[in-house]
């Protein structure tokens, strides 16, 4: 009979810490935990007492790799608190900025953490030697969206130009052509990345669940828009906590969350589920290739939904530039009035919907912040996960099971340092 | 035999080691002259006789504080990346606070369950050799540092603060258009980037050796600035100077 003792301490290549622990003696599953024993960092009450300023350059600290996603969130929840709204121009700028961090932590994550898996080897790092042209075409991808992302706001990694009421720094009309031709000319290295993933075996495991995104009748949405469940339907941002429920579980001190059933599911896939009419043609011509289809009960194909995105991303960034050049670059001063209220901001960060809930006084002083976390959201799904898939592979061999069990986390490509900037979990 | 380097991470946003796959042509070439051995954020091999550690994040569990120290006893070198590790950086804003306070804001009633202790930089626990400071640190003084340790080279920090890089890029000086900025005292080696870019110095890359106190001083009485102005903005990254004393 089965005997099965896996204790995956700290999961690799993921953002973050997080522990897999199985136990099945005779057969019998004991034990099937998805830890996180990250260390807390304590933002909310560290943003307390800082203006509105500070609160919007200290919350993109909260993840190096979607600085972007936070910055945005706090810089919108500050508007909505302020009564300020952005511009046309300042939210074409603001999309095309966040396109580039998309495209950025996508290629990041499916060639540098979830490709390894595929290609039977412990980092992307050996594949320079024997996959060269697939490092270097991830690393040109990379490089391009951390060139756009620092021409817009300054630097990709905690960005320096966008402000609340939208940017005090602008590109050239000159750069953004230059940038215009090296996002055509990127078109082909996603393609060969299509072929690339097309070949590869994508685990077959099927876990209907509720997955949420924004949805923006207008547009695939990243940064606008309501909440969206395939469940229930559309909700306000500004109801957000009665989506996002999080709660306790006994065994573990992990706030975790759920809405209409045990658990749902956000990021790339939960995005596609709910908006995939909404891709560009590209992006849906690669979907087809892909075999993903709408909706997708398989959290292994979360990577696949990801290159799909990236290729929306880069076709919209096309359409933003031209729009952007067409109306005539200004260099628009922020106008900020401040005052005292409460405002949330809500949007679609690499791994998932963001939310970020100020409230200010009225000299512009935050006196209360909550923020939930994409991957919070998640862990609860993963833990589902994990104890629907291994009674299904229970009769694989211990490495297989690890390896599957390693495979799933990563799918999700975790920001776990985000999620714990909130939350954290006792060391079990 | 190649170097063999280790990556931490402790508790940041491990955006310094993001800056690190950040590279792109160089990061092959870098690797054909070092052997990472340890980088769990991007691979799955573990070992554990790295000669040269980079830490990224600052200290702020006790779990931290001995997991810092074995490292330090298995590396020749010791590398802190980044405001957090180097300076203590924005995890400081939380010591202005008693723990337990900080606790209640964010866990409410779960905060028994949960530990932690006033933040600080590695070198307050173990010897650093080497700091790499700002938020996010440079990576191209990253890259001056790997190539001074291959090739057994001396490194230094500039030791002038940030109005030096602020004046040769051109930049019309913050204070001038009525604004507020800790360039004057801060360790330049960023470009003036925040400057540059639209924004002021918000003082990521810690003090200048002996910064020129009455000469900031003087600026913020000419401004109608005061003391307190400027340690509240100080305090955002370096706050740990202020509470360790």
């Amino acid at each position: 009979m089965t005997q099965l003792n896996i204790n995956v301490h700290h999961v690799t290549r993921v953002e973050g810490h997080g522990n897999i622990t199985v136990n099945a003696k005779d057969g019998k599953i004991e034990e099937i935990t998805w830890e996180i024993p990250e260390s807390p960092r304590f933002f909310e009450a560290m943003l307390r007492g800082l203006n509105y300023e500070d609160v919007t350059w200290l919350a993109p600290r909260i993840c190096g790799i979607c600085s972007v996603a936070h910055s945005t969130a706090a810089i919108q929840a500050t508007e909505a608190a302020f009564g300020v709204q952005p511009s046309e121009q300042t939210m074409l700028l603001r999309k095309l900025l966040y396109h580039a961090e998309t495209l950025q932590s996508h290629v990041l994550h499916f060639y540098f953490l979830a490709a390894p898996d595929f290609l039977g080897v412990g980092s992307v790092f050996p594949l320079i030697n024997t996959h060269k042209e697939v490092v270097l075409r991830a690393l040109r991808l990379k490089k391009l969206a951390n060139d756009l992302a620092d021409l817009l706001a300054g630097r990709k990694t905690h960005p320096t130009s966008c402000v609340v009421g939208g940017f005090v720094k602008f590109p050239e009309t000159s750069q953004l052509g230059t940038m215009r031709q090296r996002l055509s000319e990127a078109m082909d290295d996603l393609k060969e990345t299509v072929k690339l993933f097309k070949g590869l075996n994508v685990p077959d495991f099927i876990r209907p669940t509720e997955y949420i995104a924004l949805k923006d009748p207008k547009e695939y949405a990243f940064i606008s828009g309501d909440i969206s469940s395939t469940d229930t339907g559309i909700a306000p941002i500004t109801d957000y906590l009665e989506m996002t429920n999080e709660f306790c579980v006994p065994q573990s001190t992990a706030k975790f969350s759920r809405h209409a059933r045990d658990s749902y599911m956000v990021g790339a896939l939960a995005r596609f589920n709910n908006n995939y009419s909404q891709l560009l043609p590209e992006a849906q011509k690669a979907a087809g290739e892909l075999g993903l289809k709408a909706v997708c009960d398989n959290p292994y194909m979360i990577s696949i939904a990801q290159i799909v995105e990236s290729i929306h991303a880069v076709e919209d960034s096309l359409r933003l530039i031209d729009q952007i050049v067409a109306r005539g670059l200004k260099e628009e001063k922020p106008e900020v009035k401040v005052r005292a209220g409460r405002g949330v901001g809500a949007v679609e960060a690499p791994r998932g919907i963001l939310f970020h809930d100020y409230t200010y006084d009225d000299k512009g002083v935050l006196t209360e912040a909550n923020c939930v976390i994409p991957t919070n959201q998640n862990h609860n799904n993963i833990q589902k996960d994990m104890e629907s898939l291994v009674p299904s592979i229970i009769n694989k061999t211990q490495d297989d099971i690890t390896l599957m069990l390693e495979m799933l986390v990563r799918a999700y490509d975790p920001c776990i340092s985000c999620s714990t900037h909130f939350l954290e979990v006792r060391f079990v | 035999m190649k170097p063999r380097l280790g990556f931490f991470d402790f508790t940041g946003c491990e955006g310094c080691q993001l800056e690190v796959i950040n590279f792109e042509i160089e990061l092959v070439e870098l690797l054909e002259l070092v052997d990472i051995v340890n980088f769990r954020e991007a691979m799955t091999e573990k070992g554990e006789d790295y000669e040269i550690a980079f830490i990224d994040g600052a200290i702020t569990t006790e779990s931290d504080i001995s997991r810092i120290k074995e490292i330090r006893e298995q590396a020749k070198i010791v590398v802190a990346m980044g405001a957090c590790a180097s300076l203590g950086g924005v995890n400081c804003l939380k010591n202005f606070r008693p723990m337990e306070e900080n606790l209640k804001i964010v866990y409410g009633d779960c905060a028994g369950y949960y530990n932690t202790i006033p933040a600080r930089p590695v070198s307050a626990v173990v010897p650093v050799e080497y700091e790499l400071p700002g938020c996010p640190m440079n990576r191209y003084e990253f890259l001056k540092l790997a190539k001074a340790l291959l090739l057994g080279k001396k490194f230094e920090l500039p030791n002038y603060p940030v109005c030096v890089e602020c004046k040769m890029v051109g930049n019309v000086c913050v204070f001038d258009k009525g604004g507020f900025c800790l360039g004057p005292v801060t360790r330049a080696g960023c470009s003036a980037i925040c400057v540059t870019t639209g924004r002021h110095c918000w003082g990521c890359r810690g003090l200048v050796d002996d910064p020129n106190v009455n000469s900031e001083k003087e600026i913020l009485q000419k401004h109608g600035l005061t003391v307190d102005d400027i340690l509240n903005q100080f305090r955002i990254f370096n706050g740990y100077l202020e509470v360790s004393k």
